[in-house]
């Protein structure tokens, strides 16, 4: 890749190839450039884990809603307007004191972008694809948690057809908040299992 | 139970490095939903594409490459599918990278400044 800044333009040869399929598709008619950039626009903008925050806050206040969403997660999610595009099916995993959730996906990159957006670098790199599995614990304590010993970790391995979220346990000291509040609590780490649900007092409330 | 303390785990809902760290990567995402919306392949086809990039030797531990591996799939599933053969796709490319050249700084790149183009 040049970074000479001296003379005309250059594209890098990712750049290029992407421009390149752009106008074979679209020569054939099988892709607009107008609806490429509305998809962009969306994914960069609309979905996103506050998606799924909504699910889980939903969950913790809603027992109705929580029974639901363990059976049949993919209708619970659909029916708050989040579905998905590829036609997977979705299942939520809950977070109890027995028993911690974690999700991957080995085979490349699967992820519940209706619910979550977008996965984080880290996700799709080698490393937590593959040692997410082999040593879990492990990787929970780089992201900075440490489970008690006695808590199980179940490792879910995410794939085209199903995606997983993670319902983390509701913290205490939270009994009265609005739906809306409690979804403040939980970003998008808790939802893939890298991390808890936030505590009451990490969150900054508006004046 | 301790509470996380790390970098990651920290970030707030929603806040994170951007999706897409160049325009291209972007195209090449939406591209492929698109031609998925359009029922040119099935998602699980997609996913053995990629799976099989991502599981190549070399592939970078930080993950930085990822949306190579994305292209390099895109690439050849479209192949597969006789949709955009790699031999004229390599010669586009190099159409918008003379039409790049030929396109003064500042100006956005047309693939009609390609001073080779055939008209």
């Amino acid at each position: 890749m040049s970074h000479d800044h001296d003379h005309d333009n250059e594209l890098d040869p990712f750049a290029a190839r992407v421009r390149a399929l752009e106008t074979i598709l679209t020569r054939k008619g099988l892709i607009e450039p107008a609806a490429i950039d509305v998809i962009v626009d969306t994914y960069e903008t609309k979905i996103g884990p506050r998606n799924g925050a909504k699910v889980v806050a939903k969950a913790w206040s809603d027992p109705d809603y929580a029974d639901w969403l363990k059976r049949d997660a993919t209708a619970a999610i659909e029916s708050l307007s989040y579905t998905g595009r590829q036609g997977e099916h979705m299942q939520a995993v809950f977070n109890t004191e027995e028993t911690h959730n974690l999700v991957v996906c080995t085979l490349c990159s699967c992820y519940p972008w209706s619910v979550l957006g977008l996965p984080p670098v880290w996700y799709k790199a080698p490393p937590y694809r593959s040692r997410a599995v082999i040593d879990p614990r492990g990787v929970l304590e780089e992201f900075g948690l440490t489970l008690p010993a006695s808590t199980k970790i179940r490792v879910w391995d995410s794939t085209a057809e199903l995606r997983y979220l993670v319902v983390s346990m509701r913290p205490a000291g939270t009994e009265g908040w609005s739906e809306e509040r409690l979804a403040e609590l939980v970003s998008r780490d808790a939802m893939i299992g890298t991390a808890l649900a936030r505590e009451p007092q990490q969150t900054r409330r508006p004046a | 139970m301790s509470r996380p303390n790390g970098t990651a785990a920290d970030l707030p809902a929603g806040v994170d490095a951007p999706v897409f760290a160049e325009p291209w990567q972007a195209e090449a995402f939406a591209m492929t939903v698109a031609l998925h919306d359009r029922g040119l392949f099935s998602w699980g086809e997609w996913a053995a594409a990629l799976s099989a990039e991502v599981k190549k030797p070399g592939a970078a531990a930080d993950g930085h490459d990822y949306y190579e591996h994305w292209l390099a799939a895109l690439e050849s599933l479209l192949a597969s599918k006789g949709l955009a053969a790699k031999p004229d796709v390599d010669a586009m490319a190099r159409a918008w990278e003379r039409a790049a050249h030929a396109t003064p700084h500042g100006k956005p790149i047309l693939l009609e400044n390609d001073p080779h183009a055939a008209r």
